[in-house]
């Protein structure tokens, strides 16, 4: 009972279409747990639930040991929880070391501290020579790496990450596999991921969510979904390399 | 700060320091009216340079800090340095409800912009026909000596008006430096930039939003109490314009919206080239009525056209002025 992250029962509905049909799970402290299914399949949605920007039409999520369902996207960040966007979205106009800096500014007493932390998030990511950049110069690798380090530069205890792997070449996101399980080794840091590159999900991943048509339909540890017949008719496919 | 900005910035402070030992009165006159568009251009600048919320409607609270400040002393005898906490009370809060409905209820873009417009208008046909403070007829304050400077009640000569709007515009200007590189100014270009994903990283928008809106009625406010004791009438028609909000942006945007001293440049730019220009064509015997106007619209025409920017922003790269 003492999961970090708890959904119970949570449906969302858009103009009749449901989107989320009453998902129930669980996120242990310290997990790495990836979020797959086909397209349209809910994760986005689940996601933007999760992150406060949608609110819930029933259900409870529970955060820490607090109910954060109708929060604000800016309580659920500051309650401990910070995401990527799919569609990357930077502060275009702002060097990338004050995209991040903003994020690092949650937890930071001052400007001055949230630079040296922002500094050292943009170097963790392999962003530190472009720090003067403006961020619309970035490529779009790039710009996904910028989404992560503004999500951990608030400190979270849980991080979601949406897609950050798409586009990335195989040893770019090796690299960014090998950091994800460096700072959850060292802070301990939760991460839900939504994914479809299954490279990064086996390497990742301590267990693997599959949602279709906005349900649940299995979850086990990553060796065991690909050959769960379900998964494979619904999503993977019967030849999935892995 | 670069150091070559530096040096240009304590040039200009000293030059403006002692500009009236050797000015005339219409070179001080230009001057403060030009300190003037620079102090109410940093105030709009706040809130659409850094904030990126478009008002097109800082009239009102142009025109409510003036007519607060001018009726206490002209009705109350009550000096504008009391007044003036009525004229940014009454404005801050006509700022507070036009922003909590827009961002509330989330009125923005274009729409919020709108409303902006609508404030200032209704604004304007309230004050019409608002017979205590003259209604259409205007309202006029006592025009004391010109040579006594009766600094509380900000009666006296030109070169104090210039002072007093040089230290306006000075404190505007480092309180914007302030910001921008403190907390409120990270978030509110974050805001500007993408909402979304600010709120994401911990940002209360609608918080963040309410106090650039606040703020730069304020400071706006302020240049309307200066206004009132400066020319002494007021007419609603006049100060609650669409004309006098879009003189107020003009500046920023000629200069560099979202830059410091994008708003200096502009105005300063602006005023000179439009007064030269009438003064030119007075000169050659010319009677073209309007001219100013046709002068703001040509440079605002080029501006937007090759440099979107704005000037300053092209300027500090061609001297080496940005970081």
């Amino acid at each position: 009972m003492s999961a970090l992250l708890r959904l119970h029962n949570v449906s969302k509905t858009f103009r009749g279409l449901s989107a989320v049909t009453s998902v129930s799970l669980a996120v242990e402290p310290g997990a790495i747990v990836a979020l797959i299914g086909p397209n349209g399949a809910g994760k986005t949605t689940l996601f933007n639930l999760v992150a406060g920007a949608l609110r819930p039409d029933s259900g409870e999520i529970h955060f820490n040991g607090a109910r954060i369902d109708g929060l604000r996207p800016d309580q659920v960040c500051g309650a401990g929880i910070g995401r990527t966007f799919q569609i990357v979205k930077p502060f275009a106009g702002l060097s990338v070391l004050d995209n991040v800096v903003v994020g690092a500014l949650k937890r930071a007493t001052g400007v001055a501290e949230a630079k040296r932390h922002g500094a050292n998030i943009i170097a963790q990511l392999g962003l530190r020579p472009k720090g003067d950049w403006p961020a619309s110069a970035l490529t779009l690798p790039d710009q996904k790496r910028l989404e992560v380090a503004r999500a951990l530069a608030t400190r979270p205890k849980l991080l979601l990450l949406d897609e950050v792997m798409a586009g990335l070449r195989p040893t770019e996101c090796d690299e960014m596999v090998a950091l994800f399980r460096e700072i959850n080794r060292r802070e301990g840091l939760t991460i839900l991921l939504v994914e479809h590159v299954m490279r990064a999900i086996m390497a990742l991943a301590d267990s693997v969510l599959v949602l279709h048509h906005g349900e649940v339909i299995a979850q086990d540890a990553p060796a065991q979904v690909v050959r769960n017949p379900a998964v494979l008719d619904c999503y993977l496919g019967e030849d999935t390399e892995l | 700060m670069n150091p070559r900005a530096a040096y240009l910035l304590a040039a200009l402070s000293a030059l403006l320091l002692v500009l009236p030992l050797v000015a005339d009165s219409y070179l001080i006159s230009l001057a403060t009216l030009i300190l003037y568009l620079a102090y109410t251009g940093q105030a709009w600048n706040l809130m659409m340079g850094f904030a990126g919320q478009l008002s097109l409607g800082h009239a009102l609270y142009l025109g409510v800090g003036a007519y607060g400040a001018a009726a206490l002393y002209h009705h109350f005898g009550i000096g504008p340095w009391a007044g003036m906490w009525l004229a940014i009370g009454l404005s801050v809060s006509l700022a507070a409800s036009l922003g909590f409905l827009a961002f509330r209820y989330g009125i923005s873009g274009v729409y919020f912009t709108l409303l902006t417009i609508a404030f200032a208008e209704f604004a304007r046909i309230g004050f019409d026909h608002f017979n205590w403070v003259g209604g259409s007829g205007g309202l006029f304050l006592k025009v004391a000596q010109r040579d006594q400077i009766d600094i509380f009640n900000l009666r006296g000569t030109p070169v104090m008006f210039y002072y007093v709007m040089l230290a306006l515009a000075a404190g505007a200007f480092a309180l914007c430096a302030w910001c921008l590189q403190s907390r409120p100014g990270y978030y509110w270009r974050a805001i500007r930039e993408n909402e979304e994903a600010a709120e994401a990283l911990g940002i209360d928008a609608l918080r963040w939003k309410m106090l650039a809106i606040v703020s730069s009625a304020a400071m706006t406010a302020l240049a309307g109490v200066f206004w009132a004791f400066y020319y002494n009438n007021l007419f609603p028609e006049q100060i609650f314009s669409i004309g006098r909000s879009i003189e107020i942006i003009l500046g920023p945007i000629i200069g560099g919206i979202g830059t410091l001293a994008g708003p200096i440049l502009g105005a300063a730019l602006l005023t000179l080239i439009a007064d030269g220009a009438t003064e030119l064509v007075a000169a050659l015997g010319w009677d073209v009525p309007g001219v100013k106007q046709l002068i703001y619209g040509i440079i605002l025409f080029a501006v937007v056209v090759f440099l979107p920017q704005g000037i300053w922003p092209a300027l500090a790269r061609k001297l080496n002025l940005s970081k």
